[in-house]
C-alpha cells in the first residue's frame, strides 16, 4: 500500500470549508507546520482547528496568517492563549477570540487526549473525575453567553464524575520523524505528544514525514502508529523554528 | 490548639519572607526517594533545582518520566522540551510516551506529588490557578492541572503568600475560577509551611523574624496552630 503523495499542497487538496481537523503539537514541540502553511495556502474558510496544548501558540506565524486570513471558525484546546495577559492583548488570536471572531472552546488537557482516544477506540463518551467541582462541569467556551451547558454527571461508588463525549475530527495533521510508505509512523522524543492519538481520532489522517523510508526500513518493534490509521504521507524538510512561548 | 481571630478590615503590612528559590528547597524536602513527581510552572519548576543527589523521577505531562535539567547551546534539541516549553535534557532511565499514556499515568494516580502555582487558595483544600478574571475573558488555559488535581496522591501549593499588591491569596472563599475542588494537601509559602486538615488550617512552620499574628494578619482563614508550631527548616 503506497500512500505517499508528492506535496503537503496534493495530501490536503480534499479538505473543503467548514472541516474540522485535528492539530497536534505541544506549543513548538511535534507541530505539523508545512501541512499548516499547504492549509493558508488553499484558503478554506469557517475551519475548526482541534488542538491539544498551544500548537497555534507554538506556531504563531501560521496561526496569525490563518486568523488574518479568516479561515478559522472556532478552535478547541487546552491552552489556547498566551501566557502572560499583556502579551496576549498584542496577539492576533487571542484578539479575534475577544472580538468574538473566533470561538475557542478549552477543556482540561487529559480530558482532550481521552476525547480523541475515544474517538480513535469506537468509544462514544466517558466518565472522568478531572474538573468535578470547576466550571469545567458546566463548559468553558468564549461565547459562554450563548452556549454555557450544564454537562451530564455521575456519582460512582460514592465519587462524581463528569461525561465527556469522544471527538472524532474530519482530518488530522500530522508530524513524524520517520515514517515509511504505508503509513507506518514514529516520532522523536516528546514530539509524539498528540500526533498518535490524532492520527487514530480522524476520519482522514495526513502525515507529514521528515525522513521517509521503504517499508520494511522501518523496524515493526519501533512502530509508534500502525499504518492503518494513516491515510497520505508526504515528505517534508525537517522544520527549524526557535523553542519558546511568550 | 489555639484559635486565632483574623481581622481583615484592618490594614495590613506587607511581609518580606523567604525569596521564590527557597519556598521551592522548603517543597524538595518533602520529596523521598523513589517518588513520582509532577512540577507546574512558576515556583514549582524551581523545585527541580534542589533534588540532585535525589533517587526521583520529575513527570513532564508532554509525554516524558525523568527530565533532565535545562538544556543550553549543542544540547538543545527542538523535539525535547518540558511542559513550560523550554529545551531540557534526558536522564539515564527517561521515557517517552504519547499524551493519552501521560495522563492515564496523572489520572490513575501514579504520580506521587503534584506541586502547583496558585492565585487563591481556601481552607478547604480548593484552589483557583487557571484564569484570573482581571484578563476579562470567560476562557484560559486549563493545561494540565485539573487532571493532576484529580488524580496525583499529594497536591502542594508553592507559591507567595500574598499577591505583589499585598491582596490575601490564602482566603475564605475563592473569588476566582477553581482549578479543583478539596484537594490541596499542604501550601508552602514565604512565610509559612500549612497544612488543609478537616478542621481548618493548620500552621506547622513560621518564617525566621516573623509571629503567628504576623502571618494571621495576611491569612483571611482563621489558623489552627500546631502543637509543633516551628521556624521554617531547610
Amino acid at each position: 500500500m503506497d500512500k505517499v503523495v508528492s506535496s503537503v499542497d496534493e495530501a490536503i487538496a480534499d479538505i473543503q470549508d467548514g472541516a474540522m481537523i485535528a492539530i497536534p503539537g505541544f506549543f513548538t514541540c511535534g507541530v505539523p507546520r508545512e501541512l499548516l502553511n499547504a492549509l493558508i495556502r488553499r484558503g478554506v474558510k469557517d475551519l475548526t482547528l482541534a488542538c491539544g496544548c498551544g500548537p497555534l501558540v507554538g506556531a504563531n506565524d501560521e496561526c496569525t496568517q490563518l486568523v488574518n486570513n479568516g479561515q478559522i471558525k472556532k478552535v478547541i484546546d487546552s491552552y489556547g492563549l498566551s501566557r502572560s495577559a499583556s502579551k496576549g492583548m498584542q496577539d492576533t488570536f487571542e484578539l479575534a477570540v475577544r472580538d468574538g471572531k473566533i470561538e475557542l472552546e478549552v477543556f482540561p488537557m487529559g480530558t482532550l487526549a481521552e476525547k480523541y482516544r475515544a474517538g480513535g477506540a469506537g468509544i462514544p463518551a466517558f466518565y472522568t473525575p478531572t474538573g468535578v467541582g470547576t466550571v469545567v462541569e458546566d463548559c468553558v467556551v468564549s461565547s459562554i453567553k450563548t452556549k454555557r451547558e450544564k454537562k451530564e454527571t455521575k456519582v460512582i461508588n460514592g465519587q462524581k464524575y463528569i461525561l465527556e463525549y469522544a471527538l472524532r475530527p474530519d482530518f488530522a495533521f500530522i508530524h513524524a520523524a520517520v515514517g515509511d510508505r504505508e503509513g507506518n509512523l514514529k516520532y522523536a522524543k516528546t514530539a509524539r505528544n498528540f500526533n498518535h492519538v490524532m492520527a487514530t481520532a480522524a476520519k482522514v489522517t495526513i502525515a507529514e514525514i521528515e525522513n521517509l523510508v521503504e517499508a520494511g526500513e522501518l523496524p515493526p518493534d519501533d512502530v509508534q502508529t500502525p499504518g492503518v490509521y494513516v491515510h497520505k504521507v508526504v515528505k517534508v524538510p525537517r522544520p527549524t523554528f526557535s523553542i519558546g512561548i511568550k | 490548639m489555639v484559635i486565632q481571630e483574623s481581622d481583615n478590615a484592618a490594614k495590613k503590612t506587607k511581609f518580606q519572607g523567604l525569596p521564590r528559590e527557597m519556598i521551592a528547597m522548603r517543597v524538595s524536602r518533602e520529596i523521598s526517594d523513589g517518588m513520582y513527581v509532577n512540577l507546574g510552572i512558576g515556583i514549582p519548576t524551581l523545585v527541580s533545582d534542589w533534588i540532585e543527589g535525589k533517587d526521583i523521577a520529575l513527570q513532564a505531562e508532554i509525554g516524558m518520566l525523568k527530565t533532565g535539567p535545562i538544556a543550553y547551546d549543542e544540547n538543545v534539541n527542538q523535539d525535547l522540551i518540558n511542559a513550560s516549553c523550554q529545551p531540557i535534557c534526558e536522564l539515564n532511565g527517561a521515557s517517552y510516551f504519547d499524551i493519552v499514556e501521560s495522563f492515564a499515568m496523572i489520572r490513575g494516580g501514579h504520580i506521587d506529588i503534584a506541586v502547583m502555582g496558585a492565585l487563591q487558595v481556601n481552607a478547604r483544600g480548593d484552589y483557583a490557578g487557571w484564569l484570573n478574571p482581571s484578563r476579562g475573558m470567560s476562557v484560559g488555559n486549563i493545561g494540565g492541572s485539573m487532571d493532576l488535581c484529580a488524580g496525583a496522591k499529594k497536591l502542594y501549593i508553592a507559591m507567595e503568600h500574598t499577591t505583589p499588591k499585598n491582596e490575601l491569596k490564602i482566603v475564605n472563599e475563592l473569588s476566582y475560577p477553581s482549578t479543583a475542588a478539596g484537594k490541596v494537601n499542604m501550601i508552602f509559602t514565604d512565610l509559612a509551611v500549612l497544612e488543609i486538615t478537616p478542621w481548618g488550617l493548620l500552621i506547622k512552620e513560621i518564617v525566621a523574624g516573623l509571629t503567628l499574628e504576623d502571618v494571621q494578619s495576611v491569612t483571611e482563614p482563621k489558623l489552627i496552630v500546631s502543637p509543633d508550631l516551628k521556624e521554617i527548616e531547610f
